[in-house]
């Protein structure tokens, strides 16, 4: 276990920064997942830390050691690649053991360590059998074998999970939260997926454009999004937006003509005039007559596009300021498209972003 | 008329066979002849009309070549053997060693010039060795190293590199560079990664790109006719054109030697053939 610190890191491609001097604390054997849309700089700054792409400026510590120049070897962190990256002409358990070999282990040692590893993943069976002759989730555990023999002090996973079908996908996310709860290992951890991120994370770190956008845990950054961009990355279904500005006496005026009436708080909070953008995530939505949202609620109605029904609940879609919105429907009936709904806003749990700057207020 | 599934099928199924066999003996009888007329007397070799059935198979040509009476038809095959192996193994090994380094390079790295380069590699194979063979002896005769082992050595590496290098460039490419990458994380230095993870999988490539060399070295007969002189450095390929005089060729005595040049290719690839199965890259990554 180790604590990992990013300090202004820089990556560059010749003239063209990736990474702009981003700031980073790790602590110990805690489970930080780097996420964002694909070319924000996640998986470079994973590189970086793993020591297969050079540090063009700033400082990488593990530990209190700076890695800068280290070799990956010297680092004592273990990798999990997306597409497994195992050893196709050895076995499994050569696999498992190939670290502990280069490190000049004694046999006994390989073996029982390799044995522990294979007892935790489940691969007892599997151990002589090549990498092509396994599964995909086979393939993946080997792979999360290889990194937790070494006992290393971080583990790093770039997309582990991305290569898998949906099903197994789920099943093997769940298998590593276990794996970090037995061992206990600073974890970094890759995905473009925000589910992953925040069934998985202690904190998440949202990266866009090479930039850290926000850090926190899930739960902060579901309810706190930082702005428009993590607001909407977040969460699924996506966060329904509408334009609108900021009336006197606390009223939200939309383009479309509706008026909500702001919660005391945050009419206090964000000035008269203001243009901005608002964001109501589908669960602070509710249909008339299907549940009551919190204390102080605005009422809007709007067309139903369509209903997807996922059987104790159904997202229905609808036409709203322009663009379309969804909610969650509990104890779902059935809405014909086209049929006129009533919905009720909780204004306690709605987001206003300015509409120039795109933070949140 | 209709024709039946099956009846079409067992049909199709001649037609493949015979296809097969016609391509078969194509290839195949050329070096059965050769076989053949090196057991049997120049009478029934040169016999008019052609004796297609042996009528009298015997070692004698075999017997003659090694014979100590150049009058009854000896050659020095032992001298040319053995420049033979020394030539074609020590060119061979030299541009399989330049070849994975340069494959690898090729297939890793990045550097100015790369393909221009490559081009450069693929443009050489496009000149006749021939062609070559009246400057090449002009500068090795300056240099002085026409008839001598190292001449030919010289010659064939040059000759053979830029295939090899693509061929192995190709190999070094199927092996999926995070397998690097994951041996480095493992604790291997890079030379490691390279020998304990890389190597072994582009191994069969390379096994093939060193039987394509060292039979283009074996078999080259243009420029080491102008480039040797002697039994210091003379060939069995050039050896063949001992059998040859002003007004007679002992077609016998060249079949024979051509048999003894033969097998040793032969066997050599059947050893190595198993190693040119590929396939083991399959299954380290996602495919």
């Amino acid at each position: 276990m180790a604590t990992v610190t990013l300090e202004k890191v820089v990556k560059r491609y010749g003239p063209i920064d990736v990474v702009h001097g981003i700031d980073l604390e790790i602590g110990h054997g805690e489970f930080v997942v780097l996420v964002g849309p694909s070319g924000c700089g996640k998986s470079t700054t994973l590189r970086m830390i793993a020591g297969l792409e050079e540090i063009s400026g700033g400082a990488v510590k593990i530990g209190e050691n700076i890695v800068n120049d280290l070799p990956p070897r010297d680092r004592n962190v273990s990798m999990v690649f997306q597409n497994y990256a195992l050893y196709p002409h050895m076995t499994v358990a050569e696999n498992l053991g190939f670290s502990l070999k280069i490190a000049k282990r004694s046999k006994d040692d390989i073996e029982k360590r390799v044995a522990e590893a294979a007892a935790i993943l489940g691969l007892g069976d599997l151990m002589e059998r090549l990498p092509g002759q396994l599964s995909g989730g086979q393939r993946q555990r080997v792979a999360m074998g290889r990194a937790i023999v070494r006992h290393p002090d971080v583990f790093l996973f770039d997309e582990p999970l991305s290569n898998l079908d949906a099903k197994l996908r789920t099943q093997m996310r769940t298998e590593i939260k276990k794996l970090h709860q037995k061992v206990k290992t600073t974890v970094i951890y890759v995905t473009h997926d925000q589910i992953e991120a925040m069934t998985l994370a202690d904190r998440i770190v949202i990266m866009r454009g090479g930039h850290i956008v926000q850090v926190g845990t899930p739960m902060d950054i579901f309810h706190n999004p930082a702005n428009l961009f993590v607001a909407q990355f977040i969460g699924s279904p996506p966060m329904n937006l509408a334009e609108g500005i900021v009336g006197s006496n606390g009223k939200l005026t939309l383009a479309n003509g509706d008026v909500l009436t702001l919660a005391p708080d945050m009419a206090a909070r964000v000035p008269e005039g203001t243009a901005v953008t608002l964001g109501v995530r589908a669960e602070d939505l509710a249909i008339d007559g299907h549940g009551r949202i919190g204390s102080h609620i605005s009422t809007i109605k709007a067309a139903v596009n369509l209903t997807e029904p996922l059987g104790n609940e159904s997202l229905v879609f609808f036409e709203y300021g322009g663009s379309e919105w969804v909610t969650r429907m509990f104890n779902p009936r059935d809405i014909a498209p086209g049929e006129t709904i009533t919905l009720h806003v909780n204004m306690e749990s709605i987001h206003l972003f300015d509409k120039t700057t795109e933070k949140r207020l | 008329m209709m024709v039946s599934h099956g009846t079409r099928k067992i049909y199709l199924k001649w037609c493949r066979w015979i296809g097969t066999f016609l391509a078969m003996s194509a290839i195949c009888i050329p070096g059965l002849w050769i076989v053949l007329s090196s057991f049997r007397p120049n009478v029934e070799i040169l016999a008019k009309p052609a004796v297609w059935i042996p009528q009298d198979l015997n070692f004698d040509h075999y017997a003659a070549i090694f014979s100590s009476d150049p009058g009854q038809g000896a050659v020095p095959v032992w001298s040319y053997f053995q420049n033979s192996l020394i030539i074609a193994t020590t060119s061979t090994l030299i541009a399989l060693l330049i070849g994975m380094a340069g494959g690898y390079a090729f297939a890793r790295y990045s550097f100015k010039g790369k393909d221009t380069m490559f081009l450069g590699f693929m443009l050489s194979r496009t000149v006749p060795g021939i062609a070559l063979s009246l400057p090449l002896f002009m500068v090795y005769a300056r240099l002085g190293i026409i008839d001598t082992d190292f001449g030919m050595i010289l010659i064939y590496v040059a000759l053979n590199l830029p295939f090899t290098i693509w061929l192995i460039d190709g190999f070094f490419r199927q092996v999926p560079q995070e397998l690097n990458q994951a041996a480095q994380i493992d604790g291997c230095t890079p030379w490691q990664a390279f020998w304990l993870v890389e190597f072994p999988l582009a191994k069969s490539g390379i096994a093939s790109a060193g039987i394509f060399a060292f039979l283009t070295s074996w078999n080259e007969f243009a420029l080491a006719s102008q480039l040797t002189r002697s039994t210091a450095s003379k060939t069995l390929p050039v050896g063949l054109l001992d059998f040859t005089s002003e007004f007679t060729i002992n077609w016998g005595g060249m079949c024979a030697l051509a048999v003894i040049m033969i097998v040793p290719a032969l066997l050599l690839t059947f050893i190595v053939q198993k190693h040119l199965v590929a396939g083991l890259t399959f299954g380290g990554v996602k495919g």
